[in-house]
This record gives structure tokens, C-alpha cells and sequence, in this order.
């Protein structure tokens, strides 16, 4: 698999398939992008589980946190990996230890380990790494154009609505087969 | 259509940004003339306000119409994210205001356009910001004019009105040495003809009244961020590596990656200065791209025809056009901009003052006006109108003698402007 390119549809997919999200080294610090990450992830709809054993048992943008991986108290869909690269193998191991299996673990912008990624996939689970799943939800939903960012996808389907508000949209029209 | 599949310039020009409305199905991007945007809940309007989610609060800072020309722009240059502004001054005020502190210095090609001298000389100066300005064809002048408080360099990629090429590529490395970003101003060339990004600039701007809207009717203009600049050089550029108070501490280029610099130039600069684009104006210019591509080959197209027409013409001193095989930028030209040398380009006629006004005053089919880039053929004699307050020598430098006439050529039929050029210069002989 090449993890420089990762076709839209991939990681559409994938951002539709799962419903939990745990985000590995979560802040509590609202400027910091992690931070970012988790309030607007539990915005469109999933439930996040930030990861942060400073800050257990007390929120993040509204969603309750752990101290690991495997204190949170759901199956985990997704484990969102906010940590260095090095860093990353040690969260893949905490990840295979838990029951059911994640169907993903994504690495932060920034964030690459071909070693990890290569024994998360040996477990079948799917990967993606040095991308971050707000920009790619904003991407792939049309929202991010609302910022002026090149989407670098072209439809002709009208966008979709997303949730209660008319500020959100989601994932389905920008699909390149129904 | 796959997503591997990378589409092709004209489909972006039509296409890129641009979705069925979500509420009413309207297929062409609409007007959205909407000073302020509700908010779903105090949530949602907390996020936005915290720039934690992407969306529309109110238009100096941001609009859905712009938003659409935005992704465009940034699209059509290969860039990573745009910003769309009232006019190409804004657009180059916002950029410098974004990376300049009072004492800094930044390096601009002497050739650009009038206007952009004016700022960069006289407006800049109250800002404490200072403009060197070298010989664009002189590359080891950009070189020696580095200093520590240098913050970047800016070149038109064709400059206006001469119709000269820069070297875009080797003033990249001298930037890129220099630790600075490149600015290039793309106006006179647009995208159709040039993507400065691809030969190393990390800004793009442009006037998008000219080529780009196309037709005359709409101010508008563009900063590009091709994402390539790294911005975290401790000190260098507050506004994006050092935590914004007015953000609760955020390092724009930590959250904002590689569209930290678009992001920085609507957040800071357009919030706080306010040169925000009409949202009728950025549909006007977003319906204009859509035929760019056509346009701007009929316009070089007609340009060379009736460069060629003027070069053999007996009452012509000389031609400056990139696009004739025997001017001095012509190798540049074929590196840079193989589709074509632009539209605007300056002749000298011979009888100096008043064969140039006589020209100017007896064109039927050519406008006499202070513009450039519009579907209608335009003219301008310098020395009488944008260039009339200087001194001959300052006229003569800045390549605004009396025998110089500047035309944008349109897209009329080439036989027919090439029909009113030689009754006017045969009138302008008799005189
Ligand atoms: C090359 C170039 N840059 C910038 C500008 C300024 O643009 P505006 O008039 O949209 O402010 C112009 C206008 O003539 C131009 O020709």
C-alpha cells in the first residue's frame, strides 16, 4: 500500500464506516489542534474518546477521557494517534491488545511509522498515516472550501446536509460511485 | 469520475470549488448578498468563532460565493488553499501585512506595475515597511539586496506594462537561500499561461479584475498559498509561529499546516483591515474564469498577430513583446509561458508626444482607458495620462516615454483591430 497517496474514496470510506474514535494524546488546551480535532470529530456525529492520562476522567470539548486505550469503557471503531512517530508503535501494541480489534488507526499530520502501520494491517486493520481526519472530512464533505482550502475534488451532486444545522455537511454526495 | 483521476485546467476553470447548492439545487454558484450567516446553536458558533470548524460567520471575514471563487483560484494555480480580497492592492497589502514588522524590508522587481510601486514606495513606508527595488533581469542584484531584516521578494511573473519575463525559477532559489518566501504576481500572465508555484514561488497574487474576471466589470483579487513555506522558523514570522492572543494562544502554522498562510492573511489580516470582496463581484469573476482558458489563448493569439502587424509597420519605432521571436525575453517567454506572451505589451510610435496622442485619439475599435485584461481591446499612451506627473527622465525610466503606447488586446476579430490601428497611426502620421 502507498502511504503518500490514498485515494479519496479510501479514506471516505473508512471516515464512514467507523462510529468511535479514541484520539491518543488528546489536549485539553483548546489551541491546540488535537484539541481541534476531538470538538469537531464529536461534532459531526462521532463518539470520541480522547486518550490522556494527565487529564482522566475529566472532559475534552465535552467528551469524557481516559488514561489508555484500554480504560475506555466502548468498542473502539478508530484510534487517532496525536503522539511523535516513535511514539506511534507503542500506541499500534496498546491497539492490538484491545477486544474487538479497531477497524483503523490513523496517524496525525506529521505522524508516520511504516513499521507500526505495517503490523496494524498484518491484523487487517486499515491505515492511515501523516493525514489529519478533520481536514479530510472537511475535504471530502465541501466544507473546507468554506476556508478557502483546494478540496481537489470536483462533483456535479448537490452537497448534503449534514446532522440538525445548515453549516454542516456530509460525506455521501462527494462519493465517486453511488 | 475516479478520484485518481487529475482533471484537466479547463474542467478545473468550470468546475473546481463549485457544487449544487445543498438547500435549493441551484447548479451556478449563487449570489449569496448575506452580510451575516446563522449559527446553528452557541456551540457551533463558539467553534466557528475559535476557528475549530469550518464556516460562514460574516462576510468581511468570509462568504459562500467568495468561498466557491477561493477553491477555484487555488485550484487553477495548484496551490493549497486561497484567499479572495476587494482588489490586487488589497491582496498585496494583506500579504505584507502578514509577514511584515515595522523595520523589515522585502526586494521587488523595479519592473511592476505603476500602481504597485506607489504602494510599495510611498503607502508601505507608513507601515515602517521598506521595498528595495533591483533590476528584474538582474538576478545577483536580488542577491546582494538580502539583508537580516529581509522578509521576501515579490516579481510579476509578466510584468506589466512591458510585457517582460522573469526568470521565476532562479529568483526562487535566491528566496529559498535566503530563507524568504517568493511572492509572484500572476495577474498579467494567469494561470492559463504560467503556475509560478510550479517553478518555486510560495505566494501568488493577483488582480483579478484584469484577465481572470475577464470582462471588465468587477475589482477582485486573490492570495494563493502553495503550502510549501515552512513557517516555523523561531521569530521570523510572528503572526504565524508565534500564539495569537486573540486566539487563545494558537501558532497558526501548528493547527493550519500547509494552508497556515491563507488562513493567517483572513483571520488577521482581512478581519482586522477589512478589504473584503463583494459577494456580487466574486460571482461576476467566477463566471469569467470559466471561459479563461478560452479567452486567454485568444488573447495572445491576437496579440501576436498584431504585435507582428506593428513591428513591420513603417510609422513603429519598435515592439516590446515577448511573443516575437527576436525580443530580448522571447527564450524566457518560450520557458515560462509556451501557450503565449500575454496581451499587454508597449510599442513606440514614431513623432513622440504627439503621434502618441494622436494614435490614442483616433482608434474607433480600441478604448482609451486605464485598464488591462478585458474581452474589449484597450489603449493607453502613459506620458499623457498614468505617467503624466513625472519628470521626462522618470518618464523615460520607468518606460513611459512620450512615443509609448500601451495596448490590452481584446478578443475581438485580430483583422479588425489590426484595421483600426493602421487608420489611426496613418492619421497620427499626417498630424
Ligand atoms: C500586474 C498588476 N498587479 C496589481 C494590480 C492592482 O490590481 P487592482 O487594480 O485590482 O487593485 C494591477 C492593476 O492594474 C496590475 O496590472
Amino acid at each position: 500500500m502507498d502511504h503518500d497517496h490514498y485515494a479519496d474514496n479510501y479514506i471516505r470510506d473508512l471516515l464512514d464506516e467507523v462510529k468511535t474514535i479514541a484520539v491518543v494524546g488528546a489536549s485539553a488546551n483548546a489551541a491546540r489542534p488535537s484539541f481541534f480535532v476531538v470538538r469537531y470529530l464529536a461534532q459531526k456525529g462521532y463518539d470520541v474518546y480522547p486518550v490522556n492520562p494527565g487529564h482522566a476522567g475529566k472532559q475534552i470539548a465535552g467528551c469524557m477521557t481516559y488514561a489508555s486505550l484500554g480504560a475506555v469503557p466502548v468498542a473502539i471503531d478508530m484510534v487517532d494517534i496525536f503522539r511523535n512517530s516513535e511514539a506511534a508503535l507503542g500506541v499500534v501494541q496498546d491497539a492490538l491488545a484491545l477486544q474487538p480489534l479497531p477497524k483503523a488507526i490513523w496517524m496525525q499530520l506529521g505522524v508516520r511509522n511504516d513499521e507500526a502501520a505495517a503490523l496494524a494491517q498484518e491484523h487487517g486493520i486499515k491505515i492511515v498515516m501523516n493525514r489529519c481526519p478533520k481536514i479530510e472530512f472537511g475535504r471530502l464533505s465541501g466544507e473546507i472550501g468554506w476556508v478557502g482550502v483546494n478540496s481537489r475534488v470536483l462533483s456535479s451532486k448537490r452537497a448534503t446536509l449534514h446532522g440538525k444545522g445548515f453549516q454542516q455537511l456530509g460525506l455521501a454526495s462527494r462519493r465517486d460511485k453511488p | 469520475m475516479t478520484s485518481d483521476h487529475q482533471p484537466g485546467f479547463s474542467t478545473l476553470a468550470i468546475h473546481a470549488g463549485a457544487q449544487p447548492d445543498p438547500t435549493t439545487g441551484a447548479r451556478v454558484t449563487p449570489i449569496y448578498q448575506s452580510t451575516g450567516f446563522v449559527f446553528d446553536d452557541v456551540e457551533h458558533a463558539a467553534a466557528l468563532f475559535g476557528l475549530q470548524s469550518f464556516g460562514n460567520i460574516y462576510t468581511r471575514i468570509g462568504n459562500p460565493t467568495q468561498a466557491v471563487l477561493e477553491e477555484r483560484v487555488a485550484a487553477l494555480e495548484g496551490g493549497t488553499a486561497c484567499l479572495a480580497v476587494a482588489s490586487g492592492h488589497a491582496a498585496q497589502l494583506i500579504v505584507f501585512h502578514t509577514l511584515m514588522e515595522p523595520g523589515d524590508e522585502f526586494i521587488a522587481a523595479r519592473q511592476l506595475y505603476g500602481g504597485s510601486v506607489n504602494q510599495f514606495t510611498h503607502s508601505f513606508k507608513k507601515f515602517g515597511w521598506t521595498a528595495k527595488f533591483v533590476d528584474m533581469d538582474d538576478i545577483s542584484a536580488f542577491e546582494k539586496a538580502v539583508t537580516p531584516r529581509t522578509k521576501a521578494i515579490f516579481i510579476e511573473s509578466l510584468a506589466n506594462p512591458g510585457g517582460r519575463v522573469s526568470d521565476i525559477a532562479a529568483i526562487a532559489a535566491v528566496a529559498k537561500r535566503a530563507g524568504v518566501p517568493l511572492i509572484v504576481d500572476n495577474t498579467m500572465a494567469t494561470p492559463y499561461l504560467c503556475r509560478p508555484i510550479e517553478h518555486g514561488a510560495n505566494i501568488v497574487v493577483h488582480s483579478l479584475t484584469k484577465f481572470m474576471g475577464g470582462h471588465g466589470n468587477s475589482l477582485g483579487g486573490a492570495i494563493v498559498d502553495a503550502g510549501n513555506f515552512d513557517w516555523s522558523r523561531e521569530g521570523r514570522y510572528p503572526a504565524l509561529c508565534e500564539p495569537r492572543p486573540d486566539y487563545s494562544g494558537m501558532v497558526l502554522h501548528e493547527t493550519f499546516g500547509n494552508f497556515a498562510f491563507a488562513i493567517a492573511c483572513r483571520v488577521l489580516g482581512l478581519r482586522d483591515l477589512g478589504p473584503c470582496i463583494s459577494p456580487f463581484n466574486a460571482f461576476q469573476i467566477l463566471t469569467g474564469i470559466e471561459t479563461l482558458p478560452l479567452r486567454m489563448q485568444r488573447h495572445c493569439d491576437n496579440a501576436l498577430k498584431v504585435a507582428n502587424y506593428l513591428s513591420q509597420h513603417g510609422e513603429v519605432e519598435w515592439v516590446n513583446y515577448a511573443g516575437l521571436p527576436g525580443d530580448r525575453h522571447h527564450g524566457l517567454a518560450q520557458t515560462y509561458l509556451p501557450k503565449g506572451a500575454g496581451a499587454v505589451f508597449t510599442f513606440g510610435v514614431k513623432g513622440g508626444y504627439e503621434a502618441g496622442v494622436a494614435v490614442v485619439s483616433n482608434v474607433k475599435l480600441f478604448s482609451h482607458l486605464a485598464n488591462i485584461g478585458d474581452t474589449r481591446s484597450l489603449i493607453i499612451h502613459p506620458a499623457s495620462t498614468t505617467h503624466r506627473q513625472l519628470s521626462d527622465a522618470a518618464k523615460k525610466s520607468a518606460g513611459a516615454g512620450p512615443e509609448v503606447i500601451r495596448l490590452s488586446v481584446g478578443i475581438e476579430d485580430a483583422d479588425d483591430l489590426i484595421a483600426d490601428l493602421a487608420q489611426a497611426l496613418a492619421v497620427a502620421a499626417k498630424a
